[in-house]
C-alpha cells in the first residue's frame, strides 16, 4: 500500500499541494485527475521522490519512504517502474537497449537472459521487429509502451504513469489504457495514472482522486462521478454540453 | 549570494558524483565510451590546431627576434618553452573547453529537459555519478595525452613553417627544441590539464544537469558552461603557475 498523508510542496512561496492525504492499494488502477496546473505532476513526483515534500509523509507500505536517504530510497526504487509524460527513452540507445537496461543495472543476468526479458516485455506491450530501432525512429504511441516494457522489466511492484495519453489518437490512448489495466493486473502492482483523458477515467478508473487549485477535493470511483453532485469535478468531467447533457440523461 | 549558491551546490554535485558506483562493470564501459566520445574524437581538432598554431609561434618569434645578436636557434627554442608552457596546456584548454563543454552541457541538459535524468533516478540510478563520473575519469585520463600529442605536432609545425619560409635552418631550429631543455616544464604542462580536464567536465557538466526549461534553456546553458570553464581554466593557470614554477 502506498499511503499519502497530509503533504505540503510549495516552490518560491507559491504552495501548489496542501495538505493531501489517500491511500493507494495493491491491484487497482488510481487515477489522478485534475485540470493544467492544478498539481497532479507535483503530486505524482513528491509520490516517488523526485521531489521533496515540504510537510508530511509518503510510506510505502510500513516505510516512511519520504525521509529516506538517496541510498535507502534506492532499494524501493528498484520496485517502482514509471512511464513519463514524453516517454524518457534514452535517445541514443535502441528500443532493445532501453529495456535491458535496469536488467543491466541491477541483476547478474547473462547477456542472453536479459535479452530474453527485454523480448517478453516487448511482445508483452506488442512491440515487434523493432529491437533495433532508435526512439526516433518510432511512433509516441510505440514510445510510451516501450517505456511501459522498460517499466516493467524488473516487475516492479509500483507502476507510475505521468499522462500516458498526451499527444496520442484515442485509439493509441485506448490501447495503452487497456495495456496499464492489464499489467496491473497481471503484475498485482498499485498502479497510479495522471490523466485529463475523461475516456481513461471512464474506462477504468478504480479509484479517482480529483485534484483541484492543490487540494484534493474529490475521491471516489468512475461509477461515483456519474452521482457526484461536486460541482468542480462535474465542471471538469463534463466540460463540454454534450457531456452535461449525457449525465442528466444517465442520472434520469 | 549567486556565487556562493552556484558554488556550493556544485560541490553537492559533486559529492554525489564521487560516490560509490551502483555496478563497476556499466561505469567501465561508460568510460570506454566517454574516452573515445571526448578524448579519441578530439584529436583531430588538436593536430590541426597544434600544428598551425606552432608556425605561427614560430614565425613571430622569428620576425621578433631578427638582430645578429640572438642565435637562430633561440627561435627553436621559444617555440618549444611557449607550445609547452602555455600554448598546448592552456591554449588546448580553452579550445577543450568550447568542443567537450558544449557538448556535455547539451547532452547532459537535452537529458534533464526531456525527462532522462528522472528516469535514471526512478530506477534507483544515481544518474549523477552514473552521467559525470565517466566523463571526468575519461578526459582527466585522456587530456594529458592531447596535450602531449599537441606538443610534439606544435613544435613539427614550427619546424615545417621555419624551414619552408626560411626564418631557420633545421640545424638551428633542432639544435634549439634540445636545448636548455628543462623536463619539469612537461609535468608542469601535464599538471594543467589534469586541472583544466576536471574544470571543463565537472564545470559543464554542472550546467547541464540543473538546466530548468527547454531547448533554449540548454544552449544558454551550454554557453554558460563554456564561459565558466574557460575563466576557471584561466584562473586556475595562474594559481597553478604561481605554485608549480616560483
Amino acid at each position: 500500500m502506498i499511503k499519502v498523508d497530509h503533504i505540503w510542496k510549495s516552490f518560491n512561496n507559491q504552495t501548489v499541494l496542501k495538505d493531501i492525504s489517500v491511500e493507494f492499494k495493491k491491484g487497482k488502477t488510481n487515477l489522478i485527475i485534475g485540470q493544467s496546473g492544478s498539481g497532479k505532476t507535483v503530486l505524482l513526483k513528491s509520490i516517488v521522490g523526485l521531489l521533496d515534500i515540504d510537510k508530511g509523509e509518503v510510506k510505502y507500505d510500513d516505510v516512511v519512504y519520504s525521509k529516506l536517504d538517496f541510498r535507502k530510497k534506492k532499494e524501493i526504487r528498484k520496485k517502482i517502474g514509471m512511464l513519463f509524460q514524453g516517454s524518457a527513452l534514452f535517445d541514443s540507445s535502441t528500443v532493445e537497449e532501453n529495456v535491458i537496461y535496469p536488467l543491466n543495472m541491477f541483476t547478474n543476468m547473462s547477456y542472453e537472459e536479459k535479452r530474453e526479458r527485454a523480448n517478453f516485455c516487448l511482445n508483452r506491450v506488442n512491440i515487434l521487429n523493432a529491437n533495433h530501432l532508435y526512439p526516433s525512429e518510432i511512433s509516441g504511441g510505440m514510445q510510451k509502451r516501450v517505456a511501459i516494457a522498460r517499466a516493467i522489466a524488473l516487475n516492479p511492484e509500483y507502476l507510475f504513469c505521468d499522462e500516458p495519453d498526451s499527444g496520442l489518437d484515442p485509439i493509441t490512448t485506448l490501447r495503452i489504457n487497456n495495456l496499464i489495466k492489464e499489467i496491473t493486473d497481471e503484475f498485482n502492482t498499485i498502479t497510479i495514472v495522471n490523466t485529463h483523458d475523461m475516456n481513461s477515467v471512464m474506462e477504468f478508473g478504480e479509484k479517482i482522486i480529483f485534484i483541484h487549485m492543490g487540494q484534493k477535493w474529490w475521491e471516489g470511483t468512475n461509477k461515483d462521478i456519474l452521482h457526484s453532485e461536486n460541482e468542480k469535478l462535474n465542471d471538469f468531467v463534463f466540460a463540454n454540453h454534450m457531456a452535461k447533457r449525457l449525465k442528466q440523461i444517465k442520472r434520469i | 549570494m549567486q556565487f556562493f549558491y552556484h558554488f556550493g551546490r556544485y560541490f553537492i554535485l559533486l559529492t554525489k558524483v564521487f560516490s560509490k558506483p551502483e555496478k563497476s562493470k556499466i561505469y567501465y564501459n561508460q568510460t570506454l565510451k566517454e574516452l573515445i566520445s571526448l578524448g579519441v574524437n578530439s584529436i583531430g581538432i588538436v593536430i590541426i590546431i597544434s600544428v598551425f598554431t606552432g608556425a605561427v609561434i614560430t614565425l613571430q618569434t622569428a620576425y621578433n627576434t631578427e638582430n645578429p645578436f640572438y642565435p637562430r636557434y633561440l627561435i627553436g627554442l621559444m617555440a618549444r618553452d611557449t607550445i609547452i608552457l602555455e600554448f598546448s596546456s592552456t591554449m588546448v584548454g580553452l579550445i577543450l573547453a568550447g568542443k567537450i563543454g558544449s557538448s556535455i552541457a547539451s547532452e547532459i541538459g537535452t537529458m534533464r529537459i526531456t525527462e532522462q535524468i528522472d528516469a535514471l533516478e526512478i530506477m534507483g540510478v544515481n544518474s549523477a555519478s552514473y552521467l559525470i563520473l565517466p566523463k571526468i575519469i575519461a578526459s582527466v585520463l585522456f587530456n594529458p595525452l592531447l596535450t602531449m600529442i599537441s606538443i610534439a605536432i606544435g613544435v613539427f609545425g614550427g619546424w615545417i613553417a621555419g624551414t619552408v619560409t626560411g626564418v631557420v635552418s633545421s640545424e638551428d631550429y633542432i639544435y634549439g627544441i634540445q636545448f636548455a631543455f628543462i623536463p619539469f616544464y612537461v609535468t608542469y604542462a601535464l599538471i594543467k590539464t589534469v586541472f583544466y580536464a576536471f574544470i571543463i567536465t565537472s564545470v559543464s557538466s554542472y550546467y547541464g544537469y540543473f538546466v530548468r526549461g527547454g531547448a533554449l534553456e540548454v544552449g544558454r546553458s551550454s554557453t554558460k558552461a563554456v564561459v565558466y570553464s574557460c575563466i576557471l581554466i584561466l584562473l586556475s593557470d595562474v594559481i597553478l603557475t604561481q605554485l608549480l614554477l616560483s
